[in-house]
């Protein structure tokens, strides 16, 4: 039964899966102090989100409530329908949800190799073909996977704990600030790394200090507020917003020196 | 039937005994070294052992005055606080920790050992030093008192010469936790590394700490022997431990803390090890012997300072906000 | 990516400090900071190598350079935290190599860290008064008599608050530390090292994790140290901060100086480029959507790979 106007588009829109659904989150570290206060968020199939904002306003926590790693008091988190809130975070691993976390991301002991066999340890099998490929993503740890994670630099070390997030195969894949502490070079060469890799069809959440970088690579943002998700809109929108400008953006990579 | 009035009165009397003086005193100088400066000093025995033996030796072996002999205690105090300082105050925390039991012990087995038995006694330790101290006590032979708190003379001379010493070490320390000496303290205790870029000597800030908590616990180690006889086997390490179960108690990093701590520890000791032992008698406890259940209250105090670090690390008066060693 | 928002007054640049050729280690006119032939080793791997630098006086100064170019091991050795295999340095004239942290702290060089060390256990204004200098109270005799000391606390407790305003803090001079944001924190910190009246700052990395709305104000605060007479030297990655405040620019790769200059200058030397910048630096990332495709086959079969 249609009550269709000529001035409607007849052909339905294309139906988009909800990957990861995050829906009016309460949830802290200390008890009685709030750090997400109602948070939403929704991931569809294959897109690229970026979350903004600035400190304390709960970036990393919506990051770590997704993963399991912080309780969540109120309100659920669904993955592909499934509920998830408050699952362990090993749970999530064999779900097929990676996570970059932005400190302590390598084991500073263990060789490159050992990391990468850590990200694999709930199924070891295939370990082999599995250190060819992510080598052949990352061809800079071809080289080394011998040398101890400690004696890595900061992107190197970013490197690694991109490649072993990824080596159990991910169809969601999260990041805690993939640009923090790394050099512009390297910098742009981890927003390009993670824009391959979502478009190898990896459903992509990143956290970003670096705004402008992650609002120019990603397909929608949330700008969070005191543990509210202030704003959202397609990366481009929220580029050129006067008040995402005014309040996170700043103004200095406008002018032209 | 169980005596309830005993058990009562000989708990409440812990509260002004002069050990429990001296284990305030001595709480208060962990509280200084750990509470404050986050120094892990397990040696406290050994400061209080160095006072114990210092006043006995040198009241017996060299017949020193009471005043003399108070000073040979400190001053071994303060060295062996040189001793263990200059080393590890510039090393990991845990290095102090790992140097301060051992050199307790040491100090220990060398007042144990037959060699030095002379002048330690050896095993057996020493007694007959009191009488200096006795002299000095202005109150009129007679006992004084009522109902539980009946003592003579120099029961009393004691109890108010020690209780006059905590409460000036207390005021004393509060004093200097007020003032910059302690807010630079207090940031040592959270990051050196922030200190020192503020232009502060934090090397010798630690070493000041140390002295100072170390010369408490000797001060604390010369009242407690008092009542007493000096025994060796008294300074092990599990008197650390007693002295830790009471400022953590009390609360850390607090004037009050080791104070209250040291009452509330003795009278909750004595009225356990007086009921238990009464209900032995009685046979209310059939599967255990008088002496097991003397043992008994020490497993209440190890199990008593689990619980307090797990369900609140701060204590009775501790500020959680202020809270270093909790992360 | 326009937009009509005029940023602030652009800053008068100090210019003109150099003698010669604006190459690794050229010799200032005014130089606060003189350093000579410093190496460090960790383990076989040279982390600094600088054989002749100088920092002028009464400007801010730059130090960028990749990750592991051993700026922050600079840091900490100039500023005592860490001691050189070889070389000496001087600070304005005296000679300082090897001279313990606290002490370079008393001679005016006071430096913030990459992680930022306010005291979250201590109140603001306790965080303040610990950076003031020569305190009597300090010492622990004169702390017991506090009529000898409270006149001096009370003088430093209002030049604290004086600075707190100026940072839009005094309204937390009473909340503990840990109770600030980071950005906060990063105030404070900056704040407190100006407690001691320095002559030259050290800061590292003071964008790091700072929300980049409050950018602009931190840049004004630094702006200001150089107007009250005070020389800076920041290790920083965002490269637009760096253009619109830095006097001038050192480059650090690999333990070594591989370039000095003026800001522009200096990014657009090729060699800084591809070490450090990258082609991409002052392009929009997301333009062209068919831009980077190397990986992408190789991360689709590892996906597709079944465990």
């Amino acid at each position: 039964m249609t009550n269709s106007s000529p001035l409607v588009d007849a052909t339905p829109a294309p139906v988009r899966n909800a990957v990861v659904e995050v829906k009016n989150v309460t949830a802290g570290y200390v008890p009685g102090v709030n750090i997400l206060n109602e948070c939403s968020l929704t991931a569809y199939d294959g897109e690229l989100i970026g979350i903004i904002g600035p400190n304390g306003a709960g970036k990393s926590t919506l990051l770590k409530s997704i993963f399991g790693l912080v309780k969540v008091r109120e309100g659920e988190i669904r993955l592909r329908g499934d509920n998830i809130t408050n699952l362990k975070a090993n749970k999530l691993v064999s779900k097929g949800v990676g996570f970059v976390p932005q400190t302590n991301n390598v084991f500073p002991t263990l060789t490159i190799q050992e990391n990468l066999e850590m990200g694999m340890y709930q199924k070891p099998k295939g370990l082999a073909e599995r250190l060819e490929f992510v080598t052949e993503i990352f061809p800079e740890l071809r080289k080394r996977l011998g040398q101890r994670a400690g004696s890595l630099s900061g992107g190197e070390r970013q490197m690694v704990a991109m490649s072993r997030a990824l080596m159990m195969g991910p169809h969601v894949l999260l990041l805690d600030e993939p640009s923090a502490g790394l050099s512009p070079v390297r910098q742009d060469e981890a927003f390009l790394r993670v824009k391959e890799i979502n478009k190898a069809g990896v459903t992509t959440i990143m956290v970003e200090q670096n705004a402008r970088r992650c609002l120019q690579i990603c397909d929608r943002g949330y700008v969070l507020d005191q543990g509210r998700d202030a704003y959202t809109g397609t990366g481009r929108e929220l580029l050129n917003d006067p008040k995402v400008i005014g309040l996170y953006l700043g103004t200095l990579g406008q002018d032209d020196e | 039937m169980i005596d309830w009035g005993a058990i009562f009165s000989n708990a409440a009397v812990e509260l002004i005994s002069p050990t429990t003086a001296a284990y305030a005193l001595a709480a208060l100088g962990l509280a200084v070294h750990f509470g404050y400066t986050g120094l892990l000093n397990f040696g406290q025995a050994g400061f209080m052992a160095l006072g114990a033996y210092g006043y006995a030796i040198s009241t017996l072996t060299f017949g020193f005055p009471v005043w003399a002999s108070v000073l040979v205690g400190i001053g071994a105090s303060v060295v062996f606080a040189l001793i263990l300082g200059i080393p590890t105050l510039r090393l990991r925390a845990d290095y102090l920790a790992i140097v301060t039991i051992a050199a307790a012990e040491i100090v220990r087995l060398l007042f144990t050992t037959n060699t030095f038995q002379p002048v330690t006694g050896s095993a057996n330790g020493l007694s007959g030093y009191k009488g200096g101290f006795a002299d000095l006590n202005p109150i009129p032979p007679g006992t004084y008192g009522f109902g539980p708190f009946e003592y003579n003379a120099y029961d009393w001379w004691l109890r108010i010469v020690a209780w006059t010493v905590v409460i000036l070490a207390c005021l004393f320390t509060w004093q200097i936790m007020r003032s910059p000496w302690g807010r630079v303290i207090k940031g040592i205790r959270e990051d050196e590394d922030a200190v020192r870029a503020l232009g502060k000597n934090v090397y010798a800030y630690k070493m000041q700490s140390l002295i100072l908590g170390g010369v408490f616990g000797t001060i604390a180690g010369m009242i407690f022997v008092l009542p007493r006889a000096v025994v060796p086997s008294n300074y092990q390490t599990s008197l650390t431990f007693f002295v830790y179960a009471i400022l953590l108690l009390g609360g850390a990093a607090t004037i009050l803390g080791p104070v209250i701590g040291s009452m509330i520890f003795w009278v909750l000791l004595s009225f356990f090890s007086g009921f238990i032992a009464r209900a032995v008698e009685a046979g209310w406890l059939p599967f255990m012997t008088s002496i097991q259940a003397g043992q008994l209250r020490f497993i209440l105090v190890g199990v008593a300072i689990m619980l307090i670090v797990i369900y609140r690390p701060q204590g009775i008066f501790g500020n959680k906000k202020e809270l270093a060693f909790v992360k | 990516m326009s937009n009509n928002i005029v940023p602030t007054a652009k800053p008068v640049k100090t210019v003109d400090m150099h003698i010669g050729e604006a190459v690794p280690g050229c010799k200032k006119k005014d130089p606060i900071l003189v350093v000579d032939g410093v190496s460090r080793t960790f383990g076989g791997l040279k982390a600094v190598d600088v054989e002749h630098l100088e920092i002028p006086r009464g400007a801010i100064t730059a130090l960028i350079g990749p990750n592991g170019a051993g700026k922050t091991t600079l840091f900490n050795l100039l500023t005592g935290f860490d001691k050189p295999d070889t070389g000496s340095w001087t600070f304005e004239g005296t000679s300082i190599g090897g001279m313990a942290a606290f002490k370079v702290a008393r001679m005016g060089q006071v430096r913030t860290f990459q992680l930022t060390k306010a005291l979250g256990l201590l109140t603001v204004m306790d965080n303040m008064l610990l950076g003031a200098k020569a305190q009597v109270g300090e010492n622990l005799f004169r702390a017991v008599l506090p009529f000898l000391w409270r006149q001096q606390e009370a003088d430093n407790r209002v030049k604290a608050l004086d600075l707190l305003a100026r940072f839009k803090l005094d309204t937390k001079k009473d909340d503990y530390a840990a109770s600030l944001s980071g950005g906060q924190r990063k105030l404070l910190e900056m704040a407190r090292a100006l407690m001691s009246d320095p002559t030259l700052v050290m800061l590292d990395e003071p964008m790091a994790g700072v929300n980049p709305a409050l950018t602009q104000s931190l840049l004004d605060h630094i702006l200001n140290l150089k107007a009250e007479g005070m020389s800076v030297l920041f290790v920083e990655h965002d490269m637009h901060m760096v253009r619109h405040i830095a006097d001038w620019v050192i480059v650090m790769a690999e333990g070594k100086v591989v370039a000095e200059g003026d800001p522009h200058e200096v990014m657009r030397n090729q060699a800084v480029i591809d070490a450090y910048l990258g082609q991409h630096h002052d392009e929009d990332l997301g333009e062209d959507p068919d831009a980077e495709k190397e990986h992408v086959g190789a991360i689709k079969e590892l996906l597709d790979d079944e465990l």
